[in-house]
């Protein structure tokens, strides 16, 4: 149970530094992921997001800088099993999941409905 | 930025600007962050019950259980993007349903079924990243350089 409740907390939390990038640094919707995301990479170099994630479940892994720190995970990941290469070949190990999930049902998704007003 | 701008202006275009600040409406950001808050939250939440059944039906652990859970989290959001649900949400939500991958996943779906018109390669194919694709560039961009410097220091390091 408590996992949820820090799950709800920490994510709402992520949503509103988000919310605030927008609203008083007066950052577009995609300078304000694009800013989440190197964030979120920063701190898994520094090895903090693991941690959070541990900590905070979901509401840690679901916002978008948690694709940032999976993108760092897994070049870091791949660079201790076959060096200097691994940082090109590892990049997207970790998110495959996410980024083939969201390019495969986006595409079905086309190929099915219409655009809704 | 804007000061520079300023002193190109003449005063009546001054008098205007201060007069279009007067009258601009006040982003009201306290209840904007309540609701991406809430909204946040909420989408946090679903996923830690999707987290929660992969790790205790499946053999996941907590960080590996992590990816099962944003893909689940996308394909549902896909989903409401094409019901036309997910822009009431954005609506609501604010910052609280675009921080989420819920967001990036709409992003995707609603440039994709909007250019649909335009033909599957050039249409769908050609505009599936248009919104979304800054996020992967930078991502992969600064994940590269951060693990470069990783490299390095954990090679200077001697290990």
């Amino acid at each position: 149970m408590q996992q949820f409740i820090f799950s709800f907390l920490i994510g709402g939390a992520i949503c509103v530094i988000g919310q605030l990038l927008m609203d008083v640094f007066k950052l577009t919707p995609a300078h304000m992921t694009v800013t989440l995301v190197v964030g979120g990479a920063v701190l898994g170099g520094l090895g903090i997001y693991e941690p959070l994630i541990q900590f905070a479940g979901a509401g840690a892994s679901v916002p978008i800088s948690s694709f940032g720190n999976a993108l760092v995970k897994g070049a870091l990941g791949e660079a201790e099993r076959t060096g200097l290469v691994g940082v090109l070949t590892g990049i997207f190990e970790v998110t495959s999941a996410g980024i083939s999930a969201a390019i495969i049902f986006a595409f079905l998704a086309a190929l099915i409905f219409k655009p809704k007003g | 930025m804007s000061s520079n701008a300023q002193k190109k202006l003449t005063p009546a275009q001054l008098e205007y600007q201060a007069f279009v600040k007067k009258r601009e409406p006040k982003r009201p950001v306290l209840k904007n962050c309540l609701r991406a808050f809430l909204v946040g939250g909420i989408i946090c939440t679903i996923g830690q019950v999707f987290q929660w059944f992969y790790m205790t039906y499946f053999d996941f652990t907590e960080t590996s259980a992590s990816n099962p859970t944003v893909a689940t989290m996308i394909i549902i959001a896909v989903i409401l993007t094409a019901l036309g649900v997910y822009d009431h949400i954005a609506q609501f939500g604010g910052g609280g349903s675009i921080v989420p991958v819920t967001g990036f996943a709409n992003t995707l779906a609603s440039a994709a079924l909007d250019h649909r018109s335009e033909g599957f390669v050039l249409g769908v194919g050609g505009n599936m990243f248009k919104i979304a694709g800054p996020v992967i560039t930078f991502g992969v961009f600064a994940a590269f350089v951060i693990g470069l410097i990783a490299v390095v220091l954990r090679g200077l390091g001697g290990s």
